[in-house]
Order: C-alpha cells, then structure tokens, then sequence
C-alpha cells in the first residue's frame, strides 16, 4: 500500500513536468497549428543560461548562483527571449504555411538550437550543483515524498491557475482563445495576430524556464540534448490528451506520467528497459482508441 | 518511341546524372570521394524511400528510419561472421546463427522484413488523419529504438555487431539506387499512386470518388518501408559494422531535410534534395576543417556544419516551400500534353483545415 502510495506520489510529480511541458507545446498548437519541437530545446537554454558559458567539463554557476528573486526572472526573461526570437525569425515568415510545414520547421530551429548549445558549451555533459537542498525528504506518515516533488506540483498548480486565470479574466487572454477558436474570424474582429502569438511564444518560454530551474534542479545535470526526451513525452502527452485542447495537454502530461511511471514500477525486470517502448505503443493504441485524443478539442474537428 | 520517352523521361534522365556521379567516383581512386558517394547513394534509396509514402500520401513519417534500422539488422543477421552471432547473439534462430548468407539473400531480408513490420504497423496507423498518424510513427521510430537497443540476445544491445563484408560500395549502391527511382516511378503513374495522390489534395473529393484511402496509403506505406529497409541493409553491408544509435532522430531530421530542400512532392525532388544536402554538407565539413587563406588557416567552428544544415531548411522552407523542385518532375523534354505526374504541391494536406491568411 505504502509502496503503491510512493509510485502515485512519483507518477504525480513527473506528470506535473510532462503537464507543463505539454502546456506550452499545446498552447502554441492551439493558435498556430504549430507542433514545436523546439520547444525542448527552450529547456536546454534554460538550464545552460545558469552557467558561465564555456566549453569545460564543470561548470560554474553564473545567473544560478544569484538569490532566487532575482534569478528566476532572469532566466524566465532569457528563454522569453529566445522563444521570441524564433518566432521573429523562423515562424512568422512562415505564417501561411501548412502544420507540416511549420512542424518541419521547428525541427530546423530544435537542430539549429542544439547544436548551437553544442558549439558554445561542448558536447560532454556537465555536472551543475542548484538547490541541491530541495533533494532532501520529508517524512509524512510512513511515505518519503522529496522536497522537490512537492515543490514541483505547488509550482505546477500555481502556473496553470495563473494560467486560466490570464486566458479567462484578462483581454489577451480572451483573444487568444478567440484566436485558438478561429484565427480568422478572430482577426476579422480586431484581434492582432502577431501579439496573440507572441503572447502566446512568450508565456510557453516562462512555462520553458520553469521546467528547465526542476528538471536540472533535479537531474544536477546538463546535456545539450537534455530537452528532447522532455519534449518527446509531452509531445505525444498533447496528442494523449487532444490536440489544442489545454485542459488535455495537462491530462494527457498526467496520463503519461503515470504510464511511465506505472511500467517503470511494475513491469518485470526482464521487461524494464522496454518501458518507453511499452509507453509508445500505449500511446498508439490511444490513438486508435481515440484518434481525437482523450478531451477532443472542439476547433480540430475536420471540416468540409 | 520517341514519344514514350518524352512521356517517361524523368526516372531515366534521374539515372543518368547519378549515372555520371558514379562514374566520377569510378575516375577518382580517392577513397573519400568513394565513401561520400557511397554514402550519398544509400541516402537516394532512403529518401526515395521516404519520397514513395510521404509525397504520394502528404503524411509526414518520422518513423521510416525506424524501418531502416529493421532492414540494417536483417541483413547483419544474415550475413556477419557466424562465430560471432553464436556468441554474441545467442538469441538469433538456428539458421542464422550457423550460416553467412550472400549479399542478395540479405538484401532480401532487408527488403521483406521492414515490408512486413510496415504491414502490420500500418494496417493499425493508416486509419488516422494527417497529425495523428504522424505522432504514430514518430512513437514506432521510438519503440524501435527501445527494442533495437535493449534486445541483447538478438540485437547485441547497445554494442556493436561486427564482422558483416563490406560488399557495398558506389556502384552496388548505385544500382539499388537506380532501383529505388524505378520502383517509386513505377508507383507514382499506377493508379495506386494516382489514387493515393488524389487523397492527399483532397480527401474529402477522393473518398466521394470511391478510392480506398486507408488501402492505397497502406500500399505506400509497405513500399516506402521496403524500400528504406534496403537503403538499411546497404548501410549495413557498406560500414561493415552496426549499432541502433544513428537510427535516430538525427538521421530522421536529415532525411526528411533532404527531402523538403528537393521538394516533397516530386520524384526527382527527392533525388536533388539528397545530392544538394551531400554537397552542402561536404561543403561546410571541409571549411570546419579549415581553409588555407595565405598565412593563415581559415576554418568553421565545430558544428557549423548542423548548424548551415539547419539555416539552409529553414531559409528552404521560408523562401521556397515548395522545394528546389517546385513540387516538378524534371522534364526538359516537351511531351505533348502535360502528363508528367505530379499537381501543384502547396494545397493544404489530407486532413488539414486550411488556415490561410494570418
């Protein structure tokens, strides 16, 4: 019981990551019919923009080891940047192209981004040192739950209230639904594209910079490809989940979590190194299942 | 006569300029010249191979190099030194185990065992819509990659099989390679590809019409699959050496690249795609390795190279979406009426709500 209580408790962590990830990869598909794949890559520049950028093996904290108020922002602001940028330069040209186009595209930017990362800080992974102190446990009752666990859903939670809160309270909130509703009809009635997306751009790079401050806080580690397994899952989380439906990208990060999770836990131990393959063919079978994913979006129903 | 060639020319005059790539590789008793054209051959067959199912149907595969990596393995199995699948890949049937296969009968293994994954795998995946089926093959590349490298009494896990001949090099890669155009032209002017092309500008119009879609994407598919699978078993037979490794996304991302330079939605598209990307990316390897400019040496940092690559496809995609072939078949020679096969390539896909004007 205490062992099932432990899984849940590391399913639900690890699906709040997902969830976050796939919030921001969701929240550009909505409006843009643009499936990012950069958008792991956002995480890598997260997490590499804490150190002093150089090509040794250590690594040595820069913008990390700042007091957290002002830290947090900074990275926030840096990866808002970043995101911003591609946008600028890579997507807006393309504005009128197809979802395959645009989903080819981000590609290019995630290869453009890597390997970038990889001529400024070196190929080898580097060990980095941030809030190693969230790491301890705490005890509740008989369950050891991490610090960081906890931390992770009270950030999770706080991030999507804020979230719904900008989409239903705020103008640009309400535009940018309109705008994931019907992009044209939105325009036609006075809402402005290019700010919709930017906003758009902009809050997917704080919920970016989120995931990249837990995951490394977490791992210890950074890679310049440490922002693809990341976006793999949340990737197929969207699809779970139902594409361009919000509320089914943190579904579909949960589920998936929890799948993961689940196998990683009960599968016998001759079969654990399959478990991604487990946990894609689970996703497959989904979409057979349900080709419109777990929550259907209204607005990706085909029309005629 | 001279009109069915004006009406066919494409494939052949396809043939012919590899045909002269080859032939310079034959003048030049420079190995590295041998090994990129080799190279480059084997990467024609794959994206052919990528061409047949992704150009016919619209659906963008991110999973056909997983096919490859089958195709790779089978014709490793086949033919790597039987002392050392008896020790190391304990888990292979009998008759692999004890015997060395010729080159043929390990290109027919690399041809029907991907054909008969992509059987089964696309019989489930064909009924899904654009998107979806994309994610679908994009989580088979995965799943792919987890077997491959964690199914060590077959597969040697993530060490390497050793001891395959190299038999291939810039002229047997050639010929499959001549195959590959022969087969996916022979596909495109069937009626299977007519069909499967009709479903990709319209689907809607095509199922009104009586065309089965989830067969004619099938039959792409398997073929696509066989297809890439060879490109893999020459791989295989070429380095003389195998791990799951480069079966990735990496090889994913640059194929695919390959194929939107050349143009997704024409034969010789892909065929340009793959030797325009080679020169590039010969290209910007040898600036890495630096210039001598007077003095002094003049060279790229490491990884320019991906990063031009990268650059290039995205300018590609802004400047010219629909490739460096228009979405044309190569044609230079009037046939009377346009019957070249191929249609404007920038209609929204199957399955694609248009989202025209921002």
């Amino acid at each position: 019981m205490i062992q099932l209580l432990q899984n849940l408790i590391d399913a639900i962590s690890l699906g709040s990551i997902y969830a976050l990830v796939a919030l921001g990869i969701g929240l550009l598909f909505g409006i843009l019919r643009l499936i990012n794949f950069a958008h792991g890559d956002f995480i890598t520049i997260g997490s590499y923009a804490l150190i002093v950028p150089s090509a040794d093996v250590t690594a040595r904290l820069l913008i990390g080891a700042w007091a957290w108020p002002v830290m947090i922002p900074t990275i926030c602001l840096i990866v808002v940047i970043v995101a911003l940028l591609t946008d600028a330069l890579a997507f807006r040209p393309l504005r009128r192209a197809s979802s395959p186009t645009l989903m080819i595209a981000s590609f290019a930017v995630s290869y453009i981004i890597q390997h970038g990362v990889l001529m400024a800080y070196g190929s080898r992974p580097k060990a980095v040192d941030l809030w190693s102190g969230a790491n301890t446990q705490v005890l509740i009752g008989d369950l050891r739950v991490p610090m960081l666990q906890l931390i992770t859903l009270a950030v999770t939670l706080v991030l999507m209230l804020a979230i719904s809160l900008f989409l239903k309270k705020t103008s640009y909130g309400v535009q940018m639904r309109a705008a994931a509703e019907d992009f044209r009809m939105a325009q036609y009635l006075g809402v402005r594209g290019n700010v919709v997306i930017g906003i758009a751009f902009a809050i997917s790079g704080i919920l970016a910079a989120a995931v990249s401050l837990l995951y490394t806080t977490q791992s210890g580690s950074l890679s310049y490809t440490m922002g693809v397994p990341l976006a793999l899952f949340a990737f197929v989380a969207v699809v779970v989940g139902g594409m361009g439906s919000l509320v089914g990208a943190v579904v579909g990060g949960f589920t998936i979590g929890f799948i993961v999770t689940m196998l990683q836990a009960y599968l016998p131990p001759d079969l654990r190194a399959f478990r991604d393959a487990f946990a894609f063919a689970f996703v497959i079978l989904v979409l057979l299942v349900r080709p419109a994913g777990l929550v259907p979006a209204r607005s990706t129903f085909e029309r005629v | 006569m001279r009109r069915s060639f004006a009406r066919h020319q494409t494939p052949f005059l396809l043939i012919a300029v590899l045909g002269l790539i080859a032939l310079a590789s034959a003048l030049s008793d420079n190995d590295s010249v041998r090994v990129t054209l080799t190279e480059m051959f084997i990467r024609v067959t794959v994206v052919i191979g990528l061409y047949v199912f992704i150009g016919n149907s619209g659906i963008i595969s991110f999973g056909q190099i997983g096919f490859m990596c089958i195709g790779a393995y089978a014709a490793a199995w086949a033919t790597a030194d039987p002392s050392f699948k008896q020790i190391m890949l304990s888990g292979l049937p009998a008759f692999l185990q004890d015997n060395q296969y010729p080159f043929l009968v390990a290109m027919a293994g690399s041809l029907v065992l991907p054909a008969a994954v992509a059987l089964c795998l696309g019989a489930a995946i064909m009924r899904l819509s654009g998107t979806a089926a994309s994610i679908a093959t994009f989580a088979f590349l995965i799943i792919v990659n987890s077997v491959y490298s964690n199914w060590d009494s077959v597969t040697a896990g993530v060490s390497s099989i050793i001891g395959i001949p190299t038999v291939a090099g810039p002229w047997t890669t050639y010929i499959f390679a001549v195959l590959a155009v022969l087969a996916a032209y022979l596909f495109q002017i069937s009626r299977f590809g007519l069909m499967l092309r009709a479903t990709r500008d319209d689907e809607v119009a095509a199922r009104a019409s009586a065309v089965k879609i989830l067969r004619m994407r099938l039959a792409a598919f398997v073929l696509s699959a066989a297809i890439v699978g060879a490109g893999g078993g020459l791989y295989a037979q070429f380095l003389g050496i195998l791990t799951v490794d480069p079966f990735y996304l990496d090889l994913s991302f640059i194929t695919i690249a390959m194929l939107v330079v050349g143009g997704m939605f024409s034969l010789t598209g892909a065929v340009t795609g793959v030797v325009v990307v080679t020169a590039i990316v010969e290209l910007l390897r040898l600036l890495e390795r630096g210039v001598p400019a007077g003095s002094i040496t003049f060279a790229l940092p490491q990884g320019s190279q991906e990063i031009g690559l990268g650059i290039v496809m995205a300018l590609i995609l802004i400047f010219r979406p629909s490739g460096l072939s228009k979405g044309r078949e190569f044609a230079p020679f009037p046939a009377k009426p346009a019957e070249v096969a191929s249609s404007p390539a920038r209609l929204p896909l199957a399955g694609e709500p248009e989202r025209a004007t921002r």
